[in-house]
């Protein structure tokens, strides 16, 4: 295999799988393509009508052959079903070969461990974790998992890097003509963003649902010109309790709420945090404390931000509620609060993944953001930031909306502690780097601050006195006086099990099977 | 010369810290570590340098010694072992 | 002053003193992140009576491995009577801690058998003698009615209360505002000041009232109290508020400091600011409250 060493001196094969791959080369470049990808067309008549008996139906309908393609959002989270029921029932129908792109893969679905095993299902595209995850680290699954952000997975799909055959969405709420919602219903989930270039721009459009409502559905998510099959099934296609929580946790942990102080104190250092100001942050213990602590500075000083986007969580909506935004962009909705929120309030806006993070468009919102707060699995000397390994070479998780919003927002702070357990975090090289340093403004750990010399707020932030400004390598030091040193270098085979796709479509690095 | 008293154990199982178990191993069997660890990879051989260097400071052996790590530093690695050392020897006992 | 031995002038901020299970790592390893002023490691009541030994060689250890930063590192030692406190002495002094706490201090006699304790160990392990501070902590009314003999002992610095125990141990209930404790307070603080000695105030035990300790903490300061004992992270940041003075306190301590300073160099026998005569206490005051003004800033 020939390989090349990209923008950030990862070496990337020049070709995989007989698909050439174009190494990364820097942020902003692009597009590699001229034209959007065009679906098939699909005509319903007037008398004809779109409800199935079943998921079986459905995919036949949907044409699904060998080495076929299909598609699902991860809007339940870890109380999807639906996933697992139409795996087992294409494995059910002899099925093989099958490409799973889903916007992300969680623990619930390690019911699909065999199929990897067994061929039936050969290659994913998206952010994996747990059982699954950990099985294509070790070599279980026949050919390449692809990790995409959001964003990436959006123009993936827009520009046909990946054709879905078929696209099946989970529905909280659907009409017999197919017009879907996310706020209503027993497996209500709020926003159903990640779905929708899947519905705009998959072969055939399948909505799943234990909820079928007299038409027309209302709102509308998923508009009825899009969806070819309803399926009413009584068998839950969801988990309520892990769909969405009834309260997400702010960390009581001392040293996470020091974190999450400090990003404040960097933000407001920074001199963002004015009128118009806006900002996104997740569903962590850590995000929820520092989006809290931003709340109670913004009314205390009586500062009117232009729009928070989300992971809407009750602590974001609450910042709306307060006046703090003019308005929320919900890409993806996580707790009852929220999604009661964007049912009700006009200024909780529901977006889809390409309008949230798709760089080749007309403009995503991630380009709007004064400030976005991360998380990390590692970060190194250049700033580089892993989100999909451990220390120890093992793929653990997915990137979310990570690369994309670090690379749109204008600060960008990952948050982080400087040790987990005994694991020093602060490295010399990570692992696999999901996000490019050139993307990262700062770095917050509890025991000091680091700016990238190459950030625009540099001079800014280390005018700063109160702020505890350490050089990145005397973190990585401090790391490892307080580690022993740092940790040993996982051992990995030459076969190489994933990439790690930048959202322009080059690749950023390749993870390699563990050798255990 | 310290003897083998009881089974003896030190720390626990909570987040920094490892429970250090020491049983009776048989005649002339040396000293065997069993490492249970989230760091397994990135520290094992570490770990249990580390745990030896107080087994040797004691001078102990034909000792089974169960650690179960739950990210602890190296001070709490060796504090523990060291206290589970002499709790299973009766050290400093009245 | 004259510098007596065992009596170096002890000037050091310690506006919270935060304490930390001696048998938590987690707790242990991260405890110079909060900015507290003095680090308390405790071997004591958070202790139970099965895990004092894994809890002396845990700290013990701690002291000597990590680092933690500027705040003063103490230890919370045993009391008198317990078969507790010789293993405790003998395995923290040659740490080289700044200071021990010593629990239910009750007499001189106490004192000075720690005293005598510390010393001999000092030596044993040739650390320079007398360094290691005594603070006690007064508990019972026993201590109380001591505490002028217990503040002219050797090494003494920083006397805490033991607010819940004093309490019982006086039959009185606790009351919000703490009144039932202001005699006791005032006489400990009257001996510590009349010794040149920090007196700090007992622990607030609701974590989660802000606002509370926010005001207890003032009340304290009103009465001449120069610190508080803190049990959890979120309260350093409260009481270090409380113990910043406001611009206009700044302003006049400034003033008074620059005047007494002039006043040494042209060697005028009295100063005198805004119409008042200004003597050492008030200068001492002025210069306490500038001090706690530049740590609030950082």
């Amino acid at each position: 295999m020939k390989f090349t060493a990209n923008k950030i001196g990862r070496k990337i094969p020049e070709e995989l799988f007989e698909k050439k791959l174009i190494p990364f080369q820097g942020k902003g470049k692009g597009p590699y393509k001229v034209r959007k990808y065009a679906p098939k067309i699909r005509m319903r008549r007037p008398g004809e009508q779109k409800i199935l008996g079943s998921i079986r139906e459905a995919i036949k309908a949907g044409e699904l052959t060998d080495g076929g393609t299909i598609s699902f959002h991860h809007h339940f989270r870890n109380g999807d079903f639906l996933l697992n029921m139409v795996c087992h029932e294409i494995a059910a129908m002899g099925l093989k070969d099958i490409r799973l792109v889903p916007s992300s893969i969680q623990g619930v679905h390690k019911e699909i461990l065999p199929y990897l095993e067994k061929g039936i299902i050969t290659e994913i595209n998206c952010g994996t974790s747990s059982v699954i995850a950990d099985a294509i680290s070790h070599g279980k699954m026949e050919r390449l998992l692809t990790i995409r952000s959001h964003g990436g997975r959006a123009r993936s799909i827009e520009n046909g890097d990946v054709e879905i055959d078929i696209a099946f969405i989970a529905a909280p709420t659907v009409d017999p003509y197919g017009n879907i919602n996310g706020v209503r219903g027993k497996n209500a989930c709020g926003s159903l963003g990640y779905a929708f270039p899947d519905a705009h721009f998959a072969n055939y459009v399948v909505a799943v649902t234990n909820d079928l409502v007299p038409f027309p559905n209302n709102p509308i998510s998923i508009s009825q010109d899009h969806v070819d099959a309803v399926v009413k099934t009584d068998k839950p296609i969801g988990d309520p309790k892990g769909i969405v929580s009834t309260t997400l946790r702010i960390t009581r942990d001392p040293k996470n709420l020091k974190i999450a102080h400090d990003c404040v104190e960097v933000i407001k250092a920074s001199g963002l945090l004015k009128e118009g100001f806006s900002y996104q942050s997740g569903a962590g213990g850590t995000a929820l404390a520092t989006t809290n602590f931003l709340r109670d500075y913004m009314k205390s000083k009586n500062i009117k931000g232009s729009f928070g986007m989300g992971g809407a969580t009750e602590a974001l909506v609450r910042m709306l509620e307060d006046g703090l935004f003019e308005a929320i962009l919900d890409v993806q909705t996580f707790d009852t609060y929220a999604v009661q929120s964007l049912l009700n309030n006009p200024r909780h806006i529901e977006i889809g993944a390409s309008q949230y993070a798709n760089p080749q468009t007309s403009g995503c919102a991630v380009n709007l953001l004064d400030t976005i707060i991360l998380g990390g699995t590692e970060v190194d000397l250049n700033f580089n930031v892993n989100t999909s390994t451990e220390s120890d070479g093992r793929i653990q998780w997915g990137m979310g909306g990570h690369q994309d919003t670090a690379e749109g927002a204008k600060l960008t702070i990952i948050a982080i502690p400087l040790l987990r357990g005994r694991i020093p975090i602060v490295v010399d090289n990570v692992v696999s780097v999901n996000t490019p340093g050139e993307n990262v403004d700062v770095v917050v750990t509890e025991r000091g601050i680091a700016v990238n010399p190459e950030s625009a707020f540099y001079d800014t932030l280390l005018k700063a006195k109160h702020l505890n400004i350490k050089t990145i390598e005397e973190l990585k030091r401090i790391a490892e006086d307080l580690a022993g040193g740092p940790p040993n270098q996982p051992k990995t085979t030459d076969r190489i099990v994933a990439i790690i796709e930048y959202r322009d479509g080059s690749v950023l690095d390749v993870i390699y099977q563990v050798a255990d | 010369m310290v003897k083998f008293v009881r089974t003896a154990q030190a720390g626990s199982l909570e987040s920094c810290d490892i429970l250090v178990t020491i049983t009776k191993g048989k005649e002339q069997s040396g000293v065997k570590i069993n490492l249970e660890s989230s760091a397994k990879k990135q520290f094992g051989d570490r770990i249990i340098a580390e745990i030896m260097e107080v087994v040797k400071k004691f001078g102990v052996t034909d000792i089974v010694i169960s650690a179960v790590d739950k990210g602890a530093l190296t001070y709490c690695i060796q504090a523990r072992t060291e206290a589970a050392i002499k709790r299973a020897f009766g050290v400093d006992e009245k | 002053m004259k510098k007596e031995p065992f009596k170096e002038k002890d000037d050091r901020l310690r506006r919270t003193r935060l304490y930390i299970p001696g048998n938590h790592p987690a707790m242990i390893q991260n405890a110079e992140i909060y900015g507290a002023d003095s680090l308390i490691f405790d071997l004591e009541d958070s202790i139970p009576l099965t895990e004092k030994d894994t809890a002396r060689i845990l700290v013990r250890n701690a002291i000597q491995a990590l680092n933690f930063g500027r705040s003063e590192v103490t230890v919370r030692i045993n009391g008198i009577n317990t078969p507790f406190l010789e293993k405790d002495l003998e395995a923290i002094v040659p740490t080289k801690p700044d200071g021990l706490l010593l629990p239910k201090a009750e007499t001189e006699e106490d004192i000075l058998f720690l005293h005598e304790r510390i010393t001999e160990l000092e030596k044993k392990h040739g650390l320079p003698v007398g360094k290691i501070r005594i603070m006690p902590i007064i508990e019972t009314a026993l201590g109380v009615v001591n505490v002028e003999k217990i503040v002219a002992a050797p090494r003494i610095a920083a006397v805490g209360i033991g607010g819940e125990d004093l309490t019982a141990d006086i039959g009185a209930i606790r009351t919000p505002d703490g009144r039932e404790l202001e005699y006791i307070s005032s006489k400990i603080i009257v001996a510590c000041a009349a010794y040149h000695i920090q007196a700090i105030d007992t622990v607030f035990a609701d974590i989660n009232d802000q606002e509370g300790l926010f005001q207890a903490t003032k009340r304290a300061i009103s009465r001449g109290f120069q610190g508080k004992s803190v049990i959890h992270p979120s309260q350093i940041e409260v009481v270090h508020r409380a113990f910043m003075p406001s611009e206009e306190e700044i302003e006049k301590a400034k003033r008074i400091v620059k005047a007494y300073r002039e006043s040494l160099k042209k060697g005028l026998g009295a100063v005198s600011v805004d119409g008042r005569m200004i003597d050492l206490p008030i200068v001492m005051r002025a210069e306490r409250i500038l001090k706690r003004a530049k740590a609030g800033k950082k």
